[in-house]
């Protein structure tokens, strides 16, 4: 045999595969490592190697409903961290720029839609209820549109071809201008969501599963549902229309796209627009979970690892992302937080993402860079 | 429009508060800077707060030319709820001659207890802070009237144990504490630990990192799994209407959920709408509008347009906690004023006024407060008083009263924090023997 012949030949399983056979084997082994000493008693139920192997998982399946009521929970976390994640993703993609004021545009989006309802119902003398809602949330994407458009001429077009951190500055400096704009207009008091007046359904469903009960909150299924549509209707757009095919391009390179007449200013608008339509979104189904204050925008913390998971500029990989997060700390918390005094989610999250990295640097959907010398 | 209302009311009481502050200066006038949150992610209880305390002051001053005839010149110092920033208030507090120190943060007042007796400006944590600072005798110029988180958990246990028949029947329960992961929300362990060891029930901790405060599902959904009888919430901003709303979502009894004082907000309740109704606080005092002083404060500050609350919040339990603070304050002022004989008293007068506190029900009713509030007495020993507090319950639009007064088990709280202050004085070497005189009570 030559080596011409070795180097051709395809070997019978790839690298990766390999790989993955050789971690399934140690898994298995180390299972049923575990069950025989748990059969033969030779570790017990207060050996520490009991409470964070076996002791989770005999949990799960003695109490499946508790373990699908995580897993939902986790799911509907999920959702709502991949909302907020699409927003850093969509103006990352088309400027490049991490958008630290997308935390506050969270806070900003939805207190000007309580805002805009309660100046509808108190100071108009419209009826509370949908169509005051529906006036108060145009009124809202027209204010995030105003925004949209003053971030474009005032932040951003003086700053084409600036290095990126001058842009994450003035994205930081956008932050605190909006912290305390809003706190002047709209005040720091809590306001409640108009969730109800929204036509979102509140209430819940109980579904008996396995002798316990899953309790399914129906503002989570619209969350959800609606987070699907919204994600759905953005790919489609980005994917098959003109300004999406533009933007794709700007996002590859804004000298080439300028270059065969795509004006720059016009996408960022779309996309600070769309990722404020986004915000107003995120702050919609977080405010219905608690109230609606600046406390808000600590929310938006949690879609760094959800980027560091799916990456920096995939919307497939935001929801995903999203996903394994939401459901990965909540099951981390849920059954190992104990071990650990419990409040462990909001690190666990990012040594979840950390593992991700260290497999995948570039996220599960980033593109690889390859940056030669 | 009510945000325009707010903001332009806010322009106002700001233009009024330098018309006020310029001729003062002039003036005689007591210096007052008091710390708030009107901004940032714990400004939702910080807002009524504030604004109870300062239309208590600006009422005194209008009503009656200040305390003594002598106006008191009310400033505020924006923490965020921040600790670094509170102490740099604490340098401003100092700089201005203010009389006392309110930290209106438990880490604030941890940070600031070694520099009270060096700085001669007496800290005021009402019901908050370092528990083991109602010790006198350690910590002579510390105050946190009118009960501690100690007397808090005593209380809790006791009306738990009323609710379930008597303390022989907690045995084999499970009581769960919901904190915020921090300081204050720490406080309460110790005694809770040591009673659950004697009645014999489990206490179950579920910690609420800062940052996940409106993200609780998992806590909640851990509180199904151990079948928590009752939960008991030590928080504060917006962890309290998340809490009251996760109990509302996983079908946990309301009326089985108590928070601490600092959990009773009527923004804590209000947000979650109908899941609300039958949750439970503690608190000392009464809520509404309807004493004489709070009648005061509508017609001499918020009929002049000097307020920064919305007419509607005035006299709900947090605002009334800031009139109440305000009440005790002045009430040491005038004592000071009377112990010192000066008109212009300073931080050391008040603290002696602070330990002559003594407003009985007679009082009460003298400062236009009829049954606000059990009477409060301070000495040079106890600065906490360790008084009796009651439960209220939301009934979906306001909070009522829906216990008797409890009394903290004071024979076995007071003990524990003596241990503590003790300990307190020997970890921190040189912390100083207590060298104030004090007043014989007239």
């Amino acid at each position: 045999m030559t080596d011409a012949t070795l180097a051709t030949r395809k070997p019978f399983l790839s690298e990766g595969q390999r790989n993955g056979l050789i971690a399934g084997g140690v898994l298995a082994l180390f299972i049923a490592a575990l069950v025989v000493a748990t059969q033969t008693g030779t570790i017990t139920r207060n050996d520490w190697i009991y409470k964070i192997f076996v002791d989770p998982f005999v949990s799960m399946v003695d109490m499946p409903d508790l373990l699908v009521q995580t897993v939902w929970e986790g799911f509907v976390a999920g959702v709502l961290y991949s909302l907020i994640a699409l927003g850093f993703v969509l103006i990352f993609k088309a400027s490049g720029v991490f958008n630290f004021a997308q935390g506050i545009m969270v806070v900003f989006a939805a207190l000007s839609l309580v805002g805009f309802y309660e100046f509808l119902t108190l100071t108009m003398g419209l009826p509370p209820g949908f169509v005051a809602a529906i006036v108060a949330m145009a009124g809202a994407l027209g204010i995030m549109f105003v925004l949209a458009v003053a971030v474009e001429r005032i932040v951003l077009r003086p700053l084409v071809n600036q290095p990126d951190i001058i842009m994450l500055m003035a994205t930081v400096g956008l932050t605190y201008f909006l912290i305390g704009f809003g706190e002047y207009i709209f005040g720091g008091s809590p306001k409640v969501m108009i969730t109800s007046q929204l036509g979102l359904p509140t209430g819940s469903t109980m579904l008996d599963f396995a002798g316990g009960r899953i309790n399914i909150q129906h503002l989570d299924v619209a969350a959800a549902v609606i987070a699907a549509v919204m994600i759905g209707v953005l790919g489609f757009f980005f994917q098959y229309t003109r300004i999406g095919r533009a933007l794709r391009a700007v996002a590859d390179s804004h000298k080439a796209a300028l270059s065969v007449g795509i004006s720059l200013n016009q996408i960022w608008v779309i996309v600070w627009f769309t990722a404020g339509i986004v915000a107003l979104l995120t702050g919609i189904m977080w405010g219905a979970r608690s109230d609606v204050s600046f406390a808000l925008e600590i929310i938006a913390l949690k879609a760094l690892p959800v980027l560091i998971v799916g990456g920096f500029t995939s919307i497939p990989g935001a929801i995903v992302g999203g996903l394994i997060i939401g459901v990965g700390e909540k099951l981390g918390e849920f059954y190992w937080g104990p071990l650990l005094g419990g409040g462990i989610e909001s690190w666990l999250a990012y040594i979840i993402a950390l593992m991700f990295l260290m497999f995948r640097p570039q996220g599960l959907f980033g593109e690889k860079i390859i940056e030669r010398i | 429009m009510k945000t325009t209302s707010l903001a332009l009311g806010l322009g106002l009481g700001l233009v009024a508060g330098f018309a006020a502050v310029s001729p003062v200066g002039a003036q005689e006038s007591i210096n007052f800077v008091h710390n708030t949150y009107r901004t940032g992610a714990f400004s939702g209880s910080g807002i009524p707060v504030a604004d109870g305390v300062r239309d208590y002051f600006t009422m005194l001053n209008n009503r009656d030319g200040g305390i003594g005839g002598v106006r008191i010149n009310f400033e505020e110092c924006e923490t965020q709820y921040d600790t670094r920033r509170s102490v740099e208030c604490w340098e401003q507090a100092k700089a201005k001659n203010s009389v006392v120190y309110v930290p209106w943060s438990t880490g604030a007042a941890l940070a600031t207890i070694p520099r009270a007796h060096i700085d001669k400006m007496p800290i005021f944590s009402m019901a908050y802070g370092l528990s083991a600072s109602a010790v006198g005798g350690t910590f002579p110029w510390v105050f946190n009237p009118p009960l501690t988180y100690w007397d808090g958990a005593s209380v809790w246990i006791q009306y738990i144990a009323q609710r379930e028949g008597g303390l022989a029947n907690l045995r084999g329960k499970t009581i769960g504490l919901v904190l915020l992961d921090a300081p204050f929300g720490r406080e309460p362990i110790p005694v809770l630990e040591a009673l659950a060891r004697e009645h014999g029930f489990t206490l179950k901790t579920y910690p609420i990192p800062p940052a996940e405060m409106q993200n609780q599902s998992s806590t909640w959904l851990a509180i199904r799994r151990d079948r928590t009888d009752w939960v008991l919430v030590q928080g504060w901003g917006a962890m309290n209407p998340t809490a009251v709303r996760e109990a509302g979502r996983t079908g946990f009894p309301r009326d089985k959920v108590i928070g601490i004082w600092w959990a009773g907000g009527d923004d804590d309740a209000r947000p979650a709408g109908p899941d609300a109704r039958g949750y439970l606080a503690l608190s000392w005092h009464q809520v509404g509008t309807n004493f004489p002083v709070i009648q005061d404060i509508l017609r001499h500050v918020v009929d002049r347009g000097q307020s920064n609350s919305a007419r509607e919040k005035i006299g709900e339990n947090l605002y009334n906690r800031g009139v109440y603070q305000g009440m005790l304050i002045a009430e040491a002022i005038r004592n000071a004023q009377r112990l010192s004989g000066k008109r212009v008293v300073t931080g050391e007068d008040v603290r002696r006024g602070f330990e002559a506190l003594n407003i009985t029900a007679a009082r009460w009713t003298e400062l236009g407060a009829p049954d606000f509030a059990a009477p409060v007495a301070l000495s040079c020993e106890d600065h906490n008083g360790h008084h009796a507090a009651f439960v209220i319950q939301w009934d979906g639009t306001k909070w009522n009263r829906a216990s008797d007064w409890i009394r903290p088990d004071r024979a076995r709280i007071r003990p524990l924090l003596e241990d503590a202050a003790r300990a307190f004085a020997t970890s921190n070497a040189g912390w100083p023997a207590r060298s104030e005189s004090c007043d014989q009570r007239s």
